[in-house]
């Protein structure tokens, strides 16, 4: 499975970020090779409309399986998002990737 | 002549100097009010009015066309506002982020997102007593209110001449429904209260004219609450206060029963007798 964060940095003791659209990163954890890739959003900031659907976008294109996140894509994101087969978890927001992770993996993350 | 009655911080009165300042010309002018505060419009709660005509609006917005279509993905690197995103084989248009610009349309080389009008609003010109109105109404749901505020403006551009005085009761704040509304006026009346709050959006206001190059000048709503900010800030700069409108539970009341005010308080119109020869001034060659 690969599963994508939307985070503060690259590393498990990373905060998430709670933003989907204006996250700072989207980090995707390869969990059969146990590899993190990852995207850094941060240029987004500089986006005065749409940044939901270009992060989408972007997410889209890196395929994961799942994204755990924070508050939740916004509407224009979560239309976009469900073109894809990804699940969507929510309610990390104030975690860090490894906690939101081992939260996901108890089953204690609802699903958008 | 187009006056663009503005404010900065909202709920400081350009409603109530648009319709009070409208009903006061009118007495000796051509006079058109025009609420191009799209999102919600409320000049239409102080005038007694008969009906003219309706008209629904609409902008163009791009609608994918698939069996053209070669995902070549040019139409999401033109666009600005990430309203068109290419989703593997699919192209997704998000109309509430467009902003009509037509570049992914005309920018496809397949014709694959022509442009589609879509329903934004209503338009509705009225007879009022002694002036004509116009209140244009976004739909519940639409976002974009520049689209409809052009449309309107070029609509009493249309119907009334350079001879009738053209009233423009503004959005509030400095963002582009703001722009747009004031871009084409010959005078901008930026309307506020005597409070910091007031004042710190005043002053952005100001700036926003003065970008412009517009002329403008001061009015004081609910003169005597508050403190001297106002006036200080308006003599250090410059700026002309054209009126003073006293604070008065008189006011409050006519105000919530949605009447008009100088008929009842002479001190309103003696006020509204003086943005008038400021208007006229400016008619007759800026020297007011």
């Amino acid at each position: 499975m690969n599963i994508a964060f939307t985070t503060k940095g690259t590393d498990w003791k990373d905060a998430m970020d709670p933003r989907f659209g204006r996250a700072d990163y989207i980090l995707v954890y390869n969990e059969t090779e146990d590899t993190f890739s990852s995207f850094d959003n941060r240029a987004i900031s500089g986006t005065a409309h749409g940044a939901g659907p270009q992060t989408a976008q972007q997410l889209f294109e890196m395929n994961p399986d799942v994204l755990i996140t924070g508050n939740g894509p916004g509407g224009n994101a979560a239309a976009a998002l469900q073109r894809s087969q990804m699940k969507i978890f929510i309610g990390a927001g104030s975690m860090t990737v490894r906690e939101a992770y081992e939260a996901y993996k108890a089953g204690k993350l609802n699903q958008a | 002549m187009k006056v663009a009655i503005a404010s900065g911080k909202g709920g400081t009165g350009k409603t109530t100097l648009s319709t009070n300042l409208a009903s006061y010309l009118a007495q000796d002018h051509a006079i058109v009010l025009t609420d191009l505060d799209v999102e919600e419009p409320n000049s239409g709660l102080f005038i007694e009015k008969t009906l003219k005509y309706e008209q629904k609006r609409s902008r163009m917005v791009p609608v994918w066309e698939s069996s053209t279509c070669t995902l070549c993905g040019r139409c999401q690197q033109v666009c600005n506002f990430h309203a068109v995103i290419k989703l593997g084989r699919e192209i997704m248009v998000f109309p509430e982020l467009c902003h009509g610009c037509y570049a992914c349309s005309e920018l496809c080389p397949h014709n694959a997102l022509p442009m589609q009008p879509t329903p934004m609003g209503t338009l509705t010109a009225s007879a009022a007593g002694g002036f004509d109105f116009i209140e244009s109404r976004l739909d519940v749901g639409q976002e974009q209110a520049v689209p409809l505020i052009a449309q309107t403006l070029a609509h009493v551009d249309e119907h009334y001449g350079d001879e009738v005085i053209k009233l423009y009761d503004c959005p509030p704040g400095t963002s582009c429904p703001v722009i747009e509304s004031i871009k084409d006026a010959d005078i901008v009346i930026l309307i506020t209260e005597p409070t910091p709050f007031g004042l710190h959006d005043l002053s952005l206001a100001v700036e926003t004219a003065r970008k412009l190059g517009k002329e403008f000048a001061v009015v004081i709503n609910r003169h005597g609450i508050g403190d001297d900010g106002v006036a200080e800030y308006c003599s250090r700069e410059g700026i002309k206060v054209l009126a003073k409108i006293p604070n008065s539970r008189k006011a409050a009341e006519l105000y919530s029963n949605g009447e008009l005010m100088y008929p009842h308080i002479p001190e309103i119109a003696q006020q509204l007798e003086q943005v008038s020869q400021y208007i006229m001034g400016q008619m007759n060659g800026g020297e007011a």
